[in-house]
């Protein structure tokens, strides 16, 4: 429940700030009517709220869950509907492996903030996002259009194709963190932790030291959440629109948070790993930030910040991803398989060699 | 046809990672995103009309509040889509006006046909129609999207004469001139 | 058919092309013959030449002579006979047309004379074209275009002559725009008899007015009209109502009289806005009576029959004709057909197949009024002619119904088909209609309408198509210029679905154009004297029909234009 009030609000507030960043980028102002009667009244609030076009989510929203619900004829129906609720749980469930915060108590032990904490951490997220391309074969599979066919047959071998350089990506990270000696983990607190130690490369964020595998994790996120310039499920130049082509209202809504929710999931991930989890900038720990500001005694507070420092990255990661989107063209399908196959996992099994020889060097 | 052939520079290897080239394309959009946006907020800001802009044809009066209309319906016969319609009529004998004689009884012209094209004002000997600034014209029947009389001389109002050829006419009729007064 | 006298052939040439034509004609025809325009305001072919517009001045040329040995001068360098042109010009219209004249239009002092007479007309003309009636077919406009100099050097005010003069019942005049032809004048005093105009006043300030007490306001005031080149003349009714370049011309005839006039009818959108005269040199030459002109007023009148009806309840056509039928079959013996001689042959040819089939008789009413001699004859139906032709009637019609009257009282009769006529107009009291079924096939209500037990609504002559007989047995098409009130069809169409219901068939609902092709037909199978014909092949000014068979019957005619009664 606690995911789903968080990361629904969340998702619409992407939606809000999609349209309003395409807007601005191409010199229009953006949704900036809606605004209820009553609140119209409320004098500095109200007008700002309306400019930010803050009452057009709310209007989407009220729209999405009272408009027709239609389920075309000639669809399977019983896994049409089942698609979208598919979407949904793997979305929602990686989120609990995410590690958003940490807690610092009074004797410097370091607690991460999750909901499940659990030591396969990384792994979990990966397996079960996986999970996601199922919804989307399924309902490009159960709308028994040629076009939704399409786009889900793509979005699985696209999905597929980028899973592996992105893991292939990962791994250096895990292999530092995992010297030989410690004890082996794959929680992505103890990522953040190998960020937050004292000296020149134990401060470096992974993003510096592992460059290219934080590039490729990169380009294989855009991919992995069907963002521009990888959205070839979607692509509706040529698929009118991917997979969700038959869906409307409600269950359509339910795809569109799916795609946010992994957004901000893989955007954790790829902050927690490579850019140094809830520690405000590189070389200054968050206990740093604490000891500067006095509040080592509060932990409570502490926590805050750090939950606050992480919740802005994920929104500047977010930012990111839709600059990109109304920035880059989207590719063509051959032309993701070729980057996928043939560039990004040669580049990611050259990089996992050029680490491990690495690591070996450095320990010797 | 000369072909010219031109030989490709092969790319770099920054190029061929196309990654600069996002990175140009980002600044390109982030210095967007922070420039000021030129929409216009239409029902309440109003583009500023040029001078010589054809919006919907209208009737004008001259300065002294005469109908300058004489419906010689030339606009009728010009018109390409057949917007206009005239029904002619005589000014009645005791009007201040009864020297020009001639007056339209109904002028009507239907914008869902009109064309903008300026024809009416073109051809008008008396200088009566005018494409003025009206430029948002809207109904929710046939019927109201036809400009009656009383709407073309409402939005056309009045416009400088040059001539007063009409009152020119009557004060020599009155004046001298005459011989059979 | 007339022997055609034989007339003395000259040859004229007319800028450089030789011409022959009769003795007596002028330059201004002569020209039209080679398809030269000689432009004139005053000239009008059948009116007398005055001469005072002055604009078909042109050069004329003699061939030379030389006066001691009256042997002709021959031009050395062309080998032909030496023209000797004469240093001024001469107007054209009162030019005659002698053997070996020469005549240059396109002289440079010919367009100088043009220039020059264009300006003088123009100088005190208003130049009000956005708001005269004549603009489109003016004149003056289209000459001031053709051979006038474009632009005015005249400075000074113009003069202010009255506009609005009312001058007679149906013409009003606007003297500014006059530029004093004398057309109007000349066709009062020669054609129609009637020398009411003049002008008064010299130089500029000259104006058209009536003599003191008396009116413009003969039957023939608005040819005055027509014939007016400027827009000087309006006619009252058409005054500012539609400009003419959005009226279309159909030709028509003039149902008014026996005489035919041949007419164009000017409609715009299925409204019609005036009848003018058409050109027929064997009836009406260019004129028309001012009382045909006012016939378009019945198309949209007050008393039109718009909607069929059974015994005074609303049906369809189907219906009235299916009632009808079973009417006529349930009084078998006891019907009469009562035509009009204002049906056209087509439609006469029909109603006495009708009755034919019913072995019954039919009557006509004769309508004689008072004539004038001119364009109005004494027998006010346009067709009877066409009635005796078809062999519908075989003797004249009279005013009075009395056989049909008496027949009634004695209950011989008991249902009787009117076309379009009012049996209480011709003898016949309501009492007694009201004892018979009457089946009014009409135009108009009248009393007979109002007693019919079912009505079924035609055409006027303005909407369908179809000919006339005029007294001359002339045969004259006309065609439809506006279409019918909507459900109103053709009486063709109702005359041939009667008859058919009659017989037990059933005929599809055709095109009424098709119909008239279809009876033509017939007719020309049927009639001998209507043999060679079809209805495209009658030709606009009509064609005469052989008559002989009639020309013992006492027609009530006197002699008009162009008509001489056989007696």
């Amino acid at each position: 429940m606690a995911v789903i009030g968080v990361m629904f609000p969340l998702a619409g507030a992407c939606s809000m700030a999609e349209r309003k960043i395409s807007a601005w980028i191409q010199g229009r102002p953006g949704p900036n009517r809606a605004i209820p009667f009553w609140f119209s009244w409320v004098p500095v609030l109200g007008p700002i709220l309306q400019k930010l076009g803050a009452f057009h989510l709310l209007a989407d929203g009220l729209k999405f869950l009272f408009k027709e619900d239609v389920v075309p004829g000639h669809v399977n129906k019983k896994y049409f509907i089942a698609a979208p609720i598919l979407a949904m749980i793997p979305a929602l469930s990686t989120v609990t492996f995410v590690p958003f915060g940490a807690y610092i108590d009074l004797g410097g032990n370091l607690t991460p903030l999750i909901l499940a904490n659990v030591d396969v951490g990384l792994l979990a997220v990966f397996a079960v996002s996986s999970l996601g391309v199922y919804s989307v074969v399924l309902a490009g599979w159960a709308s028994n259009s040629k076009y939704s066919f399409l786009g889900g047959i793509r979005a699985s071998a696209q999905l597929i194709s980028y899973e592996l350089s992105m893991t292939l990506a990962v791994v250096p990270v895990l292999l530092w963190i995992n010297a030989p000696g410690t004890a082996g983990t794959m929680s992505l607190s103890k990522a953040v932790e190998f960020q937050s130690q004292p000296g020149f490369w134990g401060g470096a964020w992974f993003a510096f030291t592992m460059p290219i595998s934080a590039l490729i994790f990169l380009i294989c996120l855009f991919a992995e959440t069907n963002r521009q310039p990888f959205d070839m499920a979607e692509s509706e130049a040529d698929l009118v629109g991917g997979f969700h082509t038959e869906y409307g209202a409600f269950k359509w809504s339910l795809f569109f948070v799916a795609e946010y929710c992994h957004m901000i999931v893989g955007s954790a991930v790829f902050i927690l790993l490579f850019f140094g989890g809830w520690n405000p900038l590189p070389w200054l720990p968050l206990s740093s930030v604490a000891a500067l500001l006095h509040i080592t005694e509060l932990p409570l507070l502490v926590g805050l910040l750090s939950i606050g420092i992480f919740l802005g990255k994920i929104l500047a990661m977010l930012f990111l991803f839709m600059w990109v989107r109304w920035t880059v063209p989207r590719f063509r399908y051959d032309q993701v398989m070729k980057l996928g196959w043939q560039k990004l996992l040669p580049l990611a099994i050259l990089n996992l060699l050029v680490t491990i020889i690495a690591i070996a060097v450095i320990q010797h | 046809m000369a072909v010219i052939k031109l030989e490709r520079k092969p790319l770099s290897l920054a190029e061929r990672t196309y990654l600069p080239q996002i990175v140009g394309g980002l600044k390109i959009t982030l210095k967007h995103l922070l420039k000021p946006t030129i929409t216009m907020q239409y029902p309440e800001e109003r583009p500023a009309i040029p001078a010589g802009y054809r919006g919907a044809p209208t009737l004008v009066k001259d300065p002294h509040g005469r109908e300058k209309c004489v419906s010689c319906q030339l606009c009728e016969f010009v018109c390409p889509p057949r917007a206009i319609r005239i029904t002619p009529g005589e000014i009645a004998h005791d009007s201040p006006n009864a020297h020009v004689e001639k007056a339209p009884q109904a002028f009507d012209i239907d914008m869902l046909r009109c064309i903008y094209c300026g024809l009416c004002q073109e051809v008008c000997p008396e200088e009566a129609i005018f494409l003025q600034n009206v430029y948002s014209t809207t109904g929710y029947t046939r019927d109201s999207m036809v400009n009656h009389k009383a709407d073309l001389y409402q939005m056309g109002g009045t416009l400088p004469d040059e001539h007063f050829k009409w009152d020119k006419k009557k004060e020599a009729a009155e004046h001298g001139g005459s011989h059979h007064g | 058919m007339i022997a055609t006298p034989t007339v003395d052939l000259i040859t004229v040439n007319i800028d450089g092309k030789d011409v022959a034509v009769p003795k007596g004609t002028n330059v201004i025809e002569a020209a039209a013959k080679v398809g030269v325009d000689v432009p004139h305001y005053c000239y009008h072919p059948k009116l007398t030449v005055v001469g005072n517009c002055r604009m078909c001045l042109v050069e004329m040329g003699l061939p030379a002579v030389d006066p001691a040995t009256k042997t002709p001068v021959m031009d050395p360098a062309t080998g032909k006979q030496k023209i000797n042109w004469m240093p001024r010009p001469v107007i054209g219209c009162a030019t005659n047309a002698s053997p070996g004249l020469h005549i240059r239009t396109t002289t440079q002092l010919v367009k100088d004379c043009r220039e020059g007479v264009m300006e003088f007309l123009l100088v005190n003309h208003p130049l009000d074209c956005p708001i005269c009636d004549q603009a489109g077919e003016c004149k003056l406009q289209e000459q001031a275009t053709g051979y006038g100099r474009g632009y005015s050097r005249y400075v000074e005010d113009k003069n202010v002559k009255p506009k609005r003069t009312v001058l007679g019942p149906r013409v009003t005049l606007d003297d500014e725009r006059c530029i004093l032809c004398s057309r109007c004048i000349r066709f009062s005093k020669e054609v129609a008899k009637d020398d009411v105009l003049g002008f008064i006043d010299r130089g500029s300030t000259s104006t058209l007015t009536c003599f003191p007490g008396k009116q413009l306001e003969n039957n023939y005031s608005l040819n005055t009209v027509d014939i007016c080149p400027v827009g000087a003349l309006t006619s009252t009714d058409f005054r500012f109502k539609m400009r003419v370049w959005f009226l279309k011309q159909t030709n028509s005839i003039d149902t008014e009289t026996s005489v035919g006039a041949n007419t164009v009818v000017w409609s715009r959108e299925g409204q019609i806005y005036r009848i003018t005269p058409r050109q027929n040199d064997e009836v009406n030459d260019t004129w028309m009576a001012d009382s045909g002109r006012i016939l378009y007023k019945q198309v949209k009148a007050e008393d039109r029959l718009t909607h069929t009806s059974v015994a005074k309840q609303a049906a369809s056509l189907a219906e009235a004709i299916t009632k009808a039928s079973e009417l006529i079959k349930a009084n078998a013996g006891a019907v009469r057909l009562v035509a009009s001689g204002k049906n056209t042959v087509e439609e006469q040819f029909l109603i006495k197949h009708l009755a034919d089939s019913l072995a019954t008789k039919t009557s006509l009413i004769s309508r004689v009024g008072a004539g004038d001699n001119i364009l109005v004859s004494k027998d006010h139906n346009p067709n009877v002619r066409g009635a005796l032709l078809t062999g519908l009637i075989s003797e004249l019609p009279t005013a009075q119904l009395t056989t049909l009257s008496s027949e009634i009282d004695s209950g011989k009769v008991k249902v009787v088909i009117s076309f379009s006529e009012d049996l209480t107009a011709a003898g016949i009291s309501e009492s007694q209609l009201s004892k018979v079924q009457v089946i009014y096939i009409g135009t108009h209500h009248n009393k007979t309408s109002g007693l019919a037990a079912i009505v079924i609504p035609s055409l006027t002559v303005f909407e369908k198509s179809g000919t006339f007989i005029n007294q001359q047995f002339r045969i004259q098409k006309f065609v439809a210029a506006v279409p019918g009130p909507a459900g109103v069809v053709d009486d063709l169409v109702i005359l041939t679905h009667l008859t058919s219901s009659l017989h037990g068939t059933t005929v599809q609902l055709t095109q009424a154009a098709g119909l008239l092709a279809q009876t033509w037909t017939s007719l020309s199978a049927t009639i001998p004297s209507l043999a060679p014909l079809s209805f495209s092949t009658i030709p606009d000014t009509g064609l005469l029909v052989d008559s002989t068979a009639f020309a013992k019957l006492p027609f009530v005619e006197t002699e008009t234009l162009h008509f001489k009664p056989v007696v």
